[in-house]
């Protein structure tokens, strides 16, 4: 048991370092995919036949194949059609699609989610379509969205660690590493595990916190 | 790619189904235990259940599957990848499919537990002829939902060598590196492929067991 303790002390800066990218792949995906998810949620809606299809083509192709095969598409697949991305690239890519791509369904039933009324109102206001969504729609439908992307982000830092198939230095590819050289598997896998439950445990309690306070308001 | 390495990566199909199903089948079936102890009296069995659900919800699926085949498999027990992807899977389903069965239970009117005490069913009678069959309508839509993430997740168990679609996927790329592109989108098109005949089926049982109790 000590010598655990030991070589937990001994790995943890290795396997901190691989957690801070771990957080910067998951908030660079949230930062670039949620507004493109966004955007696809209001493209979806369009009147504009071939720009409703294409944008639906891209939404069900990033939810219904599996992060893991983007991650290698990316990685593997687009050098050969002349884009080179680094690992760092082709994971914040691949993600960012996925995360597009499920985020633009949450938004979309935010946005449902505001009473018809609110439009109606708007458009009696005098408010052009475009401001509308800006002023009315959008700020309300987001605020009903909020919980479940949150939720959403937690489930993209667990994903963060799929990125260990394409050579990211993150968290689980440390620990991996770690454990092809001390044979130590079992415990260096136990340190990542307490590692990513250490962020996502405290994280979806403060989400389950914020999704009452505002079921609160709602009611 | 040639159409013998389409037929080499659809040959994973069947990894990728024999996963997905019998990791689906082990977490519906212990995802029941987990929903009871979480709906107990027994303060011990709620605490544990909780536990018990956070704590496989909060580590990355991947990280699981680590665990199994390399942790324990390198040391306590000899674990081959087919099994230690199903056991992997399956514990993670079980913490889900005991949420969604929850929710489901949630969702029964608590008039009729009184109908059914008043009616003088047996507690056997009132869960199989009353709970389960409103239990299974409510649990349907979101139980299929979660069957079609996982099929997703199934590709992990490429990771550890298990030869499904993914892992064959890749290592076709490997060998013609420069059609590696055309390889993964016919292998994420494959997922798509196998999971909308799951969405439809669901989809029709779901409508037909509607119009059952519809007024």
């Amino acid at each position: 048991m000590n010598g655990t303790f030991a070589f937990w002390a001994e790995s943890l800066p290795a396997l901190l370092s691989g957690m801070v990218v771990s957080l910067q792949v998951t908030a660079a995906v949230l930062v670039i995919g949620i507004p493109l998810g966004l955007v696809a949620a209001l493209l979806v809606q369009s009147t504009v036949r071939p720009l409703r299809w294409l944008t639906l083509a891209v939404v069900e192709i990033g939810r219904g194949a599996p992060a893991l095969i983007l991650l290698q598409l990316a990685y593997y697949g687009l050098p050969s059609s002349g884009l080179q991305l680094s690992s760092m690239g082709s994971a914040i890519a691949a993600l960012s699609w996925t995360t597009c791509a499920y985020t633009s369904e949450i938004i979309r039933a935010g946005l449902q989610a505001v009473p018809r009324g609110q439009s109606e109102a708007a458009m009696t206001l005098g408010l052009s379509r475009l401001d509308a969504l800006r002023y009315v729609i959008v700020p309300q439908g987001m605020r009903v969205a909020a919980p479940a992307l949150l939720g959403f982000a937690i489930l993209m830092l667990q994903a963060s660690s799929l990125c260990f198939a394409i050579a990211l230095p993150e968290l689980l590819s440390r620990a991996q590493l770690i454990g092809t050289t001390s044979f130590r598997y079992m415990e260096i896998l136990l340190l990542a595990a307490l590692l990513y439950a250490a962020i996502c445990i405290p994280a979806s309690l403060l989400v389950a916190a914020i999704e009452r306070r505002l079921g609160q308001h709602a009611a | 790619m040639t159409a013998e390495g389409a037929l080499l990566i659809a040959g994973g199909i069947s990894w990728t189904v024999i996963v997905t199903l019998c990791a689906f089948g082990l977490g519906a079936a212990l995802g029941v235990p987990i929903c009871a102890m979480h709906v107990s009296r027994s303060r011990v069995l709620h605490g544990l259940a909780v536990v018990l659900i956070v704590i496989l919800r909060s580590v990355p699926p991947i990280v699981w599957i680590f665990l199994l085949y390399f942790g324990i498999g390198s040391g306590w027990l000899s674990i081959g990848p087919v099994p230690a992807a199903i056991v992997a899977l399956g514990v993670i389903t079980a913490a889900n499919m005991a949420e969604i069965y929850r929710g489901a239970l949630k969702s029964i009117h608590p008039g009729q537990w009184d109908a059914s005490h008043a009616l003088g069913l047996s507690a056997w009678s009132e869960f199989k002829d009353v709970m389960v069959p409103q239990l299974f309508r409510v649990t349907l839509p979101s139980a299929t939902t979660y069957l079609i993430g996982l099929l997703k997740d199934s590709a992990i168990a490429s990771t550890i060598g298990v030869m499904e679609i993914t892992y064959l996927a890749g290592y076709l790329a490997s060998k013609q590196f420069g059609a590696a592109l055309q390889i993964f989108a016919f292998a994420g098109a494959l997922y798509i492929l196998i999971s909308l005949p799951l969405a439809a089926v669901a989809r029709v049982a779901d409508a037909r067991l509607r119009a059952k109790v519809a007024q």
